[in-house]
């Protein structure tokens, strides 16, 4: 059996590389595949189809189980997020303490679902589950940054300064 | 190395800490590092340099009360500030030596003095990526000393001895598993740390590996040893960046140091361990699903038996424990199992760490000995409901768990109490709600979280968490009748008894139990179609929940 050489990188974005070296060093097992899309989607920043196939062809994976992996999870994103990103989190001590109401707020602000991103592609509006820092709910994640003891004002205001930049 | 070695390692932190007259510990964990802590470690290393002071300032993790952050403790006064921030680090250095700064010191000794660390011994003493400071508190003294004079089956006997019980929910008894996978027949073993803290209002895990990660990492490696596994996985949330990268360093450390890797102090046990991103999937906290994972598979259950202990990862036997279990096994090898089973209650011995949060004062991680009262936990420690309001009930377990109205806050917390109370201990998510919570309102919350967080391969589980939720919707809009009171129970029961995994078989809980305590609610939303707590929007328009019913 000729030895499996792994498919070129679809192209010379150095990026590229940092994911086949997460391949490589699992050795292109097929376990390595949410490992992969993880490096994937911190080079990238989401999951388009061109990865995803980069990815499944290169750890033999068939196609459809690395669409299910992808999809199963609710941690790999298939859409651009916008340039900003409010995520607020909706676990049950910040829901106790009134995250749906913020919520509410952003959409109603923003003009959008959560899970979208507004038209002209500057801030997206995410909600998460937990993200461990309850002792500071409600918390909402500005860009990553936690932020506890959220109010409504708070929430707004940040959205205002991403708004107008 | 030897035990000498490591005493070696002891002695000269000591030494080296002696040097210096106060010690300053910053709280760098997730809650304290998101009001700047990191900051605030900054100014007051530079107000140490310009004072002349012989004081070391210290990373540390979580000291636990996170309402109170960012936290600094000076020792050895063991004086707590609260609040702190860079402004404040002037103050704070000019002070040691003298009198305390009074404007931030916090007085929380009924917040402190009646819990018992464990676990949590080190969490806030030591810097979490320093092995060296994990060392000096005996740190590895349990695995180089069983390694130099026990056999793995005394080791075994040791923890069965200890009573100590699974941490991630279930109760297991942590000897007897360990007992099954050692038995196991097979070359190659694995061990598996359960880091996938799925449950919303819990931060145990979290903070464990954030502040104290070579416990975790040396609680796995006496496991193996136990078990004769070679090789450990430590299975932690992709939404915990700080404690993977925590992780990292000491699992280097620790290879650098020769206390993983290949013939682990001179003998013939070799053992390392890898980390594993979960990507945001709750069913796999469920020990199956967990493996799938791990294997890179979507995070599905399979049916048991074939129990993991058996056949696990890549059909290998496969011992896996939450991170907690893992935590206390160096801490029940140094202590003796007999000193650790006086500790707790008949059956639950030890200690559990639980998330104190939601609608109480002290929010922040709590150590208590089995045994003690929830009223003890929730007014004495937690220091009661703020802003007069009146508390209703404690939720326990997560989605998997109940609602405990007061009238039981009397029951002693212990893996029996809480189930038969409706409840169950989970992984230790406490939440507490007063008089503006709406039960019928969290009800739906928890079902909507298992109806998203359902992997789909179970019907019951499937299906059923969907229609659940439309009928809760329904009665939270005012649309509800008698009849769909008969039919929560009676659906909840279906999906109790036929779901596959954990995750289904305990979900309808928070729905049963709020039912059972606080039927008066439900009954107010049907028939004079108000929330007695003003949370549900009655006029809501009927089409929300029609259209609900055609997805379900």
């Amino acid at each position: 059996m000729p030895a499996f050489t792994p498919p070129p990188l679809p192209s010379d974005d150095k990026r590229w590389k940092i994911v086949n070296g997460t391949m490589r060093k699992n050795g292109f097992a097929r376990h390595a595949l949410i490992e992969t899309l993880h490096t994937v989607q911190s080079s990238f920043v989401y999951l388009d189809d061109d990865s995803i196939r980069f990815v499944a062809r290169s750890l033999r994976v068939p196609l459809s189980q690395a669409y299910g992996v992808v999809t199963f999870y609710h941690y790999f994103s298939l859409k651009p997020p916008g340039k900003h990103t409010m995520t607020i989190c909706t676990g049950t001590a910040c829901y106790i303490k009134g995250t749906d109401k913020l919520v509410a707020e952003a959409e109603k602000r923003l003009g959008i679902p959560q899970g979208q991103t507004t038209k002209d592609g500057k801030i997206s509006l995410m909600t998460a589950r937990c993200v461990g820092a309850c002792g500071r709910a409600p918390v909402v994640l500005a860009d990553g940054e936690v932020n506890g003891l959220m109010t409504g004002e708070q929430m707004l205001e940040q959205l205002e300064r991403w708004a107008v930049e | 190395m030897k035990l000498e070695e490591l005493e070696q390692i002891a002695e000269s932190v000591r030494l080296e800490n002696a040097k210096f007259d106060h010690e300053v510990n910053v709280c760098m964990g997730t809650g304290c590092l998101s009001q700047h802590s990191d900051r605030l470690k900054e100014a007051l290393t530079a107000e140490v340099a310009a004072s002349g002071k012989q004081v070391l300032v210290r990373r540390t993790g979580c000291m636990g009360l996170c309402a109170a952050g960012p936290l600094v403790l000076v020792d050895p006064e063991e004086i707590l500030y609260q609040h702190v921030n860079a402004t404040h680090a002037h103050d704070v250095v000019a002070s040691l030596g003298g009198e305390p700064f009074a404007d931030l010191q916090c007085d929380l000794r009924e917040h402190f003095d009646q819990q018992v660390h464990v676990v949590l011994e080190n969490s806030g003493h030591i810097d979490p990526e320093r092995i060296e400071d994990y060392i000096a508190r005996d740190g590895y003294l349990a695995l180089v000393k069983i390694l130099a004079d026990m056999e793995p089956n005394d080791v075994i006997k040791e923890i069965t001895e200890s009573g100590l019980r699974g941490r991630g929910g279930g109760g297991y008894p942590t000897g007897l598993k360990w007992g099954t996978v050692a038995k196991a027949v097979g070359d190659i073993k694995y061990v598996i740390c359960n880091g996938d803290e799925g449950d919303p209002g819990a931060f145990m895990d979290r903070s464990v590996l954030e502040s104290d990660p070579q416990r975790v990492l040396e609680g796995m490696a006496i496991a193996a040893y136990a078990v004769g596994a070679s090789k450990g996985y430590i299975y932690v949330r992709a939404e915990y960046p700080l404690a993977v990268q925590r992780l990292q360093a000491c699992l280097r450390d620790a290879r650098r140091r020769g206390l993983l890797g290949n013939n682990i102090c001179n003998t013939p046990f070799s053992f390392d361990v890898e980390i594993r991103l979960g990507a945001g999937a709750f069913v796999c906290g469920e020990e199956t699903a967990l493996i799938a994972s791990i294997e890179g598979k979507r995070g599905q259950p399979k049916p048991r038996p074939p129990y993991p202990a058996v056949s696990g990862l890549w059909g290998k036997p496969t011992l896996i424990n939450n991170v907690e279990t893992f935590a206390n096994i160096a801490a029940i090898l140094r202590m003796g199992a007999k000193k650790f089973a006086e500790i707790g209650t008949g059956k639950s011995k030890g200690t559990k760490v639980f998330a104190l949060t939601g609608k109480i004062t002290n929010t922040g991680l709590v150590e208590v000995p089995m045994g003690m009262k929830l009223r003890q936990i929730i007014e004495g420690i937690g220091g009661g409901v703020p802003d007069g309001h009146k508390f209703k009930p404690v939720q326990t377990g997560g989605p998997s768990g109940g609602c405990i109205p007061e009238e039981l806050l009397d029951i002693e917390v212990s893996y029996e109490s809480l189930i038969q109370a409706g409840s169950m201990m989970g992984s230790g998510g406490m939440i507490v709600m007063d008089d503006t919570s709406c039960m019928v309102n969290v009800a739906r919350f928890f079902v909507e979280f298992c109806k998203t967080e359902s992997c789909g391969k179970c019907i019951p589980c499937r299906a059923g968490t969907a229609q659940m939720h439309t009928i809760l919707t329904r009665i939270c809009s005012g649309e509800g009748t008698m009849t769909d009171l008969d039919l929560l129970v009676d659906l909840g029961g279906t999906i109790k008894e036929t779901s596959l995994c954990g995750l289904g078989m305990s979900a309808p809980n928070p729905v049963l139990s709020t039912l059972r305590y606080f039927k008066n609610e439900y009954i107010e939303h049907i028939v004079n179609k108000r929330c007695p707590a003003g949370v549900c929007n009655m006029e809501a328009p009927a089409a929300v929940a029609k259209q609900l019913e055609v997805l379900a």
